[in-house]
């Protein structure tokens, strides 16, 4: 690219930074804007008199006496019990990351060392399976659960959303395993292991950067997860997103949307922090899936 | 021979149970529970007649007979079967409704607004209008935004990247919350509206054509960051000796664009599109976040919207279901179609 970018003429090469600047604005803004309105009071956040209110937090001062208020975390945290639902998030996501990687690194595993055509028809029902809206699984989860009494508890949700998460993760893996020469393990079972001990001791030690990358997305997935949760949690063990919405819901007659801000960016910052240390595997699992098709 | 061949059977067996019980318990059960349940009707209750003797002679009142609602309830889960009488009524297909628009009505508009006023053709105009409005407004934006980064120096992309990011990566509904109170009324970018509408009294929510555009930019910038990850690591890998020699040839810079980086984009171009029109049309969360139900419902809501509240509405949410599932089909088809070609040509 380099020999290209040497050729560009000036007007185009500002243009391309403008526009850049311009997305940039676009694309951050909206957060940094949320995250400094979080420290105000809702008259400034959403404020009639002026814009620049938000900014500034002239109410904000005349209330509190200080420009910035932590009483929307203080209000959705302790007052709403926010912290519950960040509990119950981080449990989902842990265990549906560890269950989802468990099964998902077998099945995966074994599309990529099995010849056979029944692979690529379990690809395609895969395929089919990742493509249904959640919400219409949902629907029909609940009859069955609640004849079961399965309806509302922690456990439910996260093997709903590790068997959501099934499909993604076999096509990852699949095609991560894929990569990993067949010679490896092959090998191992030349020198006497069976299947599975040369899996444990030849591909397990190699297959953590595929890991990891899908880990990410599960794990997104399940901390992203609205449906799912809000149709099968009962309100105590609500998770985060759903109890965002809920908020929404309660503060309204409170007259104060600011616990529901501050919520989403509690529930925002630690996405950012996941996007600032595994940008490079977010990018390669993001086109893995491409670049090989 | 299994040793050095392909993975035997019976060790694929055990390796791809655990996963294939997960998506058979918690995908495939649940789609035939739903098909089932989309014929059933919920019970009605049970009325009886009960005589009243007095002094002045008898009445018959009729009241419900709530023990035995219950117990035919519980016996029956399910509810009564009904055949296809759901997928008929007025809050899905709505076919009488239809043909009595059809007949009554003037004009093709005044028969399109009539059908448009059934929940089910409302959900599906929006969901479709959403889906096939922003998935190519995505990709250009994608590939504009790759073009663009791809052109910066090597220091610059890494941050760039991580802002480029954020609006894909934040939850769906969180992201569609932050950009409805900045349009707002009373927020930054409602206010910014107001004053370049010069209309004080501009409000995004209360406009039906204006609800849409919002929730659309709100689609085209949530999902735009995949389609620039995607191109860009495409970018990646343009053949340089094909640009080189183009540029040798005398070709400009268009010209290039053209006939070398778009054919080697393309393939990419396909993929996301295939993955965005999958997931467009199932968009959900935005009209929640944006309280957009008065103006725009789309597919996935009304079935949230049935499953919810007090009553849940478990045969009308199946129905949908079964009809959102239907569109799904359809729309996948080219998806199948192409997996299945790649597979053979790589076998």
């Amino acid at each position: 690219m380099d020999a290209a970018t040497r050729h560009r003429s000036p007007a185009l090469r500002t243009f391309s930074a403008l526009f850049i600047i311009v997305w940039l604005i676009v694309a951050a803004f909206p957060f940094l804007w949320t995250l400094w309105g979080s420290f105000k009071v809702e008259l400034d956040f959403f404020s009639k008199a002026d814009w620049t209110n938000a900014l500034t937090g002239p109410l904000t001062i005349v209330q509190t006496g200080n420009p910035f208020t932590g009483a929307g975390y203080d209000g959705a945290w302790i007052q709403e019990e926010f912290w519950r639902a960040v509990l119950n998030s981080f449990l989902v996501c842990f265990f549906v990351v560890c269950t989802s990687l468990t099964i998902g690194t077998l099945g995966g595993y074994a599309l990529s060392r099995s010849g056979f055509r029944y692979v690529i028809w379990l690809l395609i029902i895969a395929l089919i399976f990742r493509a249904l809206p959640q919400m219409t699984l949902v629907s029909g989860y609940l009859l069955p659960f609640f004849e079961w009494n399965l309806w509302g508890i922690l456990p439910t949700s996260i093997i709903v959303l590790v068997a959501i998460n099934q499909p993604f993760t076999l096509w990852m893996l699949h095609s991560f395993f894929e990569k990993i020469p067949k010679d490896l393990d092959e090998a191992a079972m030349v020198d006497g292991c069976s299947r599975f001990q040369a899996f444990r001791h030849v591909i397990v030690p190699v297959m953590w950067p595929g890991v990891i990358t899908t880990g990410l997305f599960s794990f997104l997935l399940a901390y992203n997860d609205f449906a799912v949760n809000a149709m099968l949690l009962s309100s105590e063990n609500q998770t985060m997103i759903p109890a965002v919405v809920s908020f929404l819901g309660t503060t309204q007659e409170a007259g104060n949307v600011m616990f529901a801000v501050a919520a989403v960016v509690s529930a925002t910052a630690p996405l950012f922090v996941l996007v600032l240390f595994f940008q490079r595997q977010i990018v390669s699992g993001l086109t893995a899936g491409a670049v090989k098709g | 021979m299994a040793l050095g061949g392909a993975m035997k059977h019976r060790t694929f067996f055990w390796f791809f149970l655990p996963t294939a019980l997960a998506m058979t318990l918690f995908i495939a059960l649940p789609i035939v529970s739903v098909v089932l349940q989309s014929f059933y009707a919920p019970h009605e209750q049970v009325i009886i007649e009960v005589e009243n003797c007095g002094p002045f002679g008898c009445t018959t009142e009729t009241t419900i007979d709530r023990e035995a609602t219950e117990a035919l309830r519980e016996a029956q889960p399910l509810g009564r079967y009904v055949g296809f009488e759901l997928y008929l009524n007025r809050g899905h297909l709505a076919t009488s409704e239809i043909a009595e628009a059809w007949n009554t009505t003037e004009s093709i508009g005044e028969f399109a607004s009539a059908v448009y006023n059934l929940p089910f053709y409302r959900a599906l105009t929006f969901t479709l209008t959403y889906t096939f409005v922003c998935t190519p407004l995505l990709i250009i934006l994608g590939f504009v935004i790759a073009v663009a980064v791809n052109n910066l120096s090597t220091w610059l992309k890494g941050p760039v990247i991580f802002f480029s990011l954020l609006p894909m990566i934040v939850t769906p509904l969180v992201g569609s919350l932050v950009l409805f109170w900045m349009v707002d009324s009373r927020g930054v970018l409602g206010t910014f509206l107001q004053y370049l509408a010069s209309d004080p009294n501009l409000s995004l929510k209360a406009s039906t054509p204006l609800t849409w555009i919002m929730l659309m930019v709100y689609g085209v910038w949530s999902s735009a960051p995949f389609a620039f990850v995607v191109f860009y690591a495409g970018l990646q890998t343009l053949p340089q000796d094909t640009l080189e020699s183009a540029m040798i040839d005398g070709a400009t810079r268009w010209q290039r664009i053209r006939y070398v980086v778009i054919p080697h984009i393309m393939p990419l171009v396909t993929f996301v599109a295939l993955i965005q029109l999958m997931d467009n049309f199932r968009v959900f969360e935005p009209v929640v976040g944006f309280k957009a139900e008065a103006h725009a419902t789309t597919l996935s809501w009304i079935i949230f919207n049935d499953l919810g509240g007090e009553t849940r509405l478990l045969s009308s949410a199946a129905t949908t279901s079964v009809l959102t599932i239907i569109g799904i089909a359809i729309l996948l088809s080219p998806v199948l179609v192409r997996t299945w070609r790649d597979f053979n040509a790589k076998s």
